[in-house]
């Protein structure tokens, strides 16, 4: 029931194809990748089914309805962890994905931003933290957030203050990649002018998206993300429904005027971005955060001087030797 | 006076007043004014333009990136005569862009409800004067149209917050507008919702049940009140179905007719409005929230007069020096604290 890789190019997935050994890639094969991916936006936009949809079962199930008396009394934004074990061609991706069911969704929203960066942050602090440990924990479990999904409202017109101000805050702490939640209430005339929108406001407000060039060193794969970013925001349309045709099982959304295939790369992108999220470009997330986005985060947070005292529920030795350190990073 | 048919010596012939008010009613014109309340991108404007036939405003949503992104709600009238089979309607469309647009949307109700009371004030304002005109320019706004976000599971707690100030001050239709992105069982979830929750909440929404209602009335008012909110589709674009130019969108999966009773509620929704509703909606505007707003009014004129009695027979200074004395009432600017508390 996967989706077939879609056609961007032949050499793209050959080149994924056999992961040198030195690869990050190969080394985690094994154990199975871990990465992180968070769901931000406002409700009704489609992050549990996109969820549900990118790992083709249901893991989030639909919420029971709430009673009347709370259901309009706004909950502060939650965050909300779901493990995914994943096999994406071959590869095995130890997925945790965090929904941040409230977001926007209240009057005041303002509060928001600073928790999802303190959210960004705590986990590049804890991986700061294990780091500099003398003792490190092999088992590890790295938390920092490769990848930043945010649902934009299909208004057509053009990206509103929330959106400005979410990737404004957070571009600089982790790699954003902006969707377009329940595309199909857009025609394609509406969905083409309503990208060429936000991406002109995007260039306006210069606001730090995943730059898919980061890597300017491969001049094919520079090509094909040069065609990739000519995608974003991706349109996206996902769907809980499964339905039995001649082809076989076919998620499909039906309307009393026809009914749109998710996985037809003519009708959204959804097939695509999801290509690109868990396969194509899974390593150069991960990468792109460990290399330069941490990076900057720990060069200003030591530079600021905000750190030496290590977090321990060990015992006195411990303390010693983290005493120690900060010494010789001083 | 044409010989009637009925021209015994026992037809009297009062029955003619029909068409004598006929006759007025063409000569006269009347307004209609629409308020849309919702946030931007909601397809408010189209909607409006595709219920009149006609383009009537342009959307205010952020189109070019230079356009600034607004900090506050915007009030944003725009009047217009239309004519149809020589009756005249001088029909007013309110936008109110910026609602519910930024971060921070406490208070973006506000400019709303005052626009609404003032334009109640300015009414009573010219009821009141000595000299008044024979036919009172009406103002007062006959129906907001409040649109609800498709794809919440429910009511959000601003749509909470506005529906219950609205709801006080004028007749409100809820509508989702850009219901082509529901499918029917999402659509059906929906309205269910809706209706508990406005149950709950005691936010009574138009039409409102009444003494003089007949039967048929009766009947008419429930399906409508089964179809609340109405999901429809709005489009100015003209495009061809099987041979035939219809008004509708299309997409790579399909053709939305708007007038297609079984892809919106479009045609429920203009029926109800200006078919079978539209003198309601004027009318109730006049004896429902009109009457409410100056019996409320008018109290407090009749409170201060006391007080200021009570205080100039005490001696005292007369309380609230900084308001002007109460012959000249109802101007906007005076009496602006209760009026504007939202």
């Amino acid at each position: 029931m996967a989706p077939s890789a879609p056609s961007i190019n032949s050499t793209m997935s050959s080149r994924m194809a056999t992961p040198r050994p030195s690869s990050y890639r190969y080394k985690s094969e094994k154990r199975g990748m871990t990465y992180n991916i968070m769901l931000v936006g406002q409700s009704g936009l489609g992050r549990r089914t996109f969820l549900n949809t990118l790992c083709e079962r249901e893991v989030i199930s639909p919420p029971e309805a709430p009673n009347p008396e709370t259901a309009n009394i706004a909950d502060p934004m939650r965050f909300d962890t779901y493990e995914v074990n994943i096999e994406e061609e071959g590869t095995r991706i130890s997925m945790t994905v965090i929904d941040t069911p409230g977001f926007g969704d209240g009057l005041d929203n303002t509060e928001c931003f600073k928790q999802l960066q303190d959210y960004i942050e705590a986990q590049f602090d804890e991986v700061l933290v294990e780091e500099s440990r003398i003792k490190r924990n092999r088992r590890y479990r790295d938390h920092r957030i490769h990848t930043l999904i945010y649902f934009i409202t299909p208004t057509g017109h053009s990206l509103r203050e929330l959106d400005i101000e979410l990737i404004k805050r957070l571009g600089e702490y982790v790699n954003i990649i902006p969707v377009i939640g329940r595309a199909d209430s857009l025609t394609v005339e509406e969905l083409a002018t309503f990208k060429q929108n936000v991406m002109r406001d995007i260039d306006y407000y210069k606001l730090p998206l995943y730059n898919f060039c980061w890597d300017e060193s491969d001049s094919e794969a520079l090509k094909e993300n040069r065609e990739i970013m000519d995608y974003t925001p991706f349109s996206v349309v996902t769907c809980d429904e499964v339905l039995d045709n001649e082809f076989g099982a076919v998620r499909v959304r039906r309307y009393p005027w026809g009914s749109i295939e998710i996985d037809d790369e003519g009708q959204c992108d959804f097939a695509l971005l999801r290509y690109i999220l868990l396969n194509s470009h899974i390593a150069d997330l991960i990468n792109y955060t460990e290399d330069v986005l941490y990076e900057n985060y720990r060069t200003k947070k030591l530079e600021v001087g905000g750190f030496g005292e290590g977090e321990d529920q060990g015992d006195e030795e411990n303390d010693e030797d983290d005493e120690v350190l900060g010494a010789k990073n001083e | 006076m044409s010989a009637s048919p009925n021209d015994t010596q026992d037809y009297v012939g009062f029955d003619t007043i029909t068409q004598q008010m006929e006759r007025k009613f063409l000569k006269r014109g009347f307004n209609f004014n629409v308020i849309l309340v919702g946030e931007s991108g909601m397809g408010k404007s189209t909607l409006i333009n595709s219920i009149f036939a006609s383009h009537l405003i342009d959307t205010q949503g952020r189109r070019a990136a230079q356009e600034v992104i607004r900090k506050t709600t915007e009030i944003s009238p725009v009047t217009q005569t239309l004519e149809e089979n020589g009756v005249r309607v001088k029909l007013t469309i309110v936008d109110t862009p910026g609602y519910s647009d930024q971060c921070n949307n406490e208070g973006c109700w506000i400019p709303v409800i005052k626009y609404i009371k003032d334009q109640h004030a300015a009414y009573l304002e010219r009821e009141l004067k000595p000299l008044r005109d024979r036919v009172i320019v009406d103002t007062r706004i006959h129906a907001c149209l409040y649109f609800l976000n498709p794809g919440s599971r429910g009511l959000r707690p601003l749509d909470v917050e506005v529906l219950k100030r609205l709801t006080e001050v004028t007749n409100v239709i809820p509508i989702i507008a850009k219901s082509d992105s529901m499918t029917i069982e999402e659509r059906t979830a929906f309205k269910r919702r809706i209706k508990e929750e406005l149950a709950f909440h005691r936010i009574v929404v138009f039409p409102y049940p009444s003494d003089e209602d007949t039967e048929e009335d009766r009947v008419l008012n429930a399906s409508i009140r089964e179809l609340i909110p109405f999901a429809v589709v709005g489009s100015e674009e003209v495009i061809e179905v099987n041979g035939k130019l219809v008004r509708g969108r299309r997409h790579g999966w399909g053709v939305i007719n708007i007038f297609d009773e079984s892809h919106s509620d479009f045609v429920h929704l203009r029926n109800f409005m200006l078919r079978t509703h539209l003198s309601d909606l004027v009318e109730v505007t006049a004896q429902r929230h009109y009457e409410q707003f100056r019996t409320s009014q008018l109290r407090q004129i009749k409170e201060l007069r006391a007080q200021q009695a009570a205080a100039a027979a005490t001696g005292g200074a007369p309380p609230m020096p900084s308001q002007a004395p109460p012959q000249a009432p109802m101007a906007s600017g005076v009496m602006h604290q209760p009026m504007t508390q939202a």
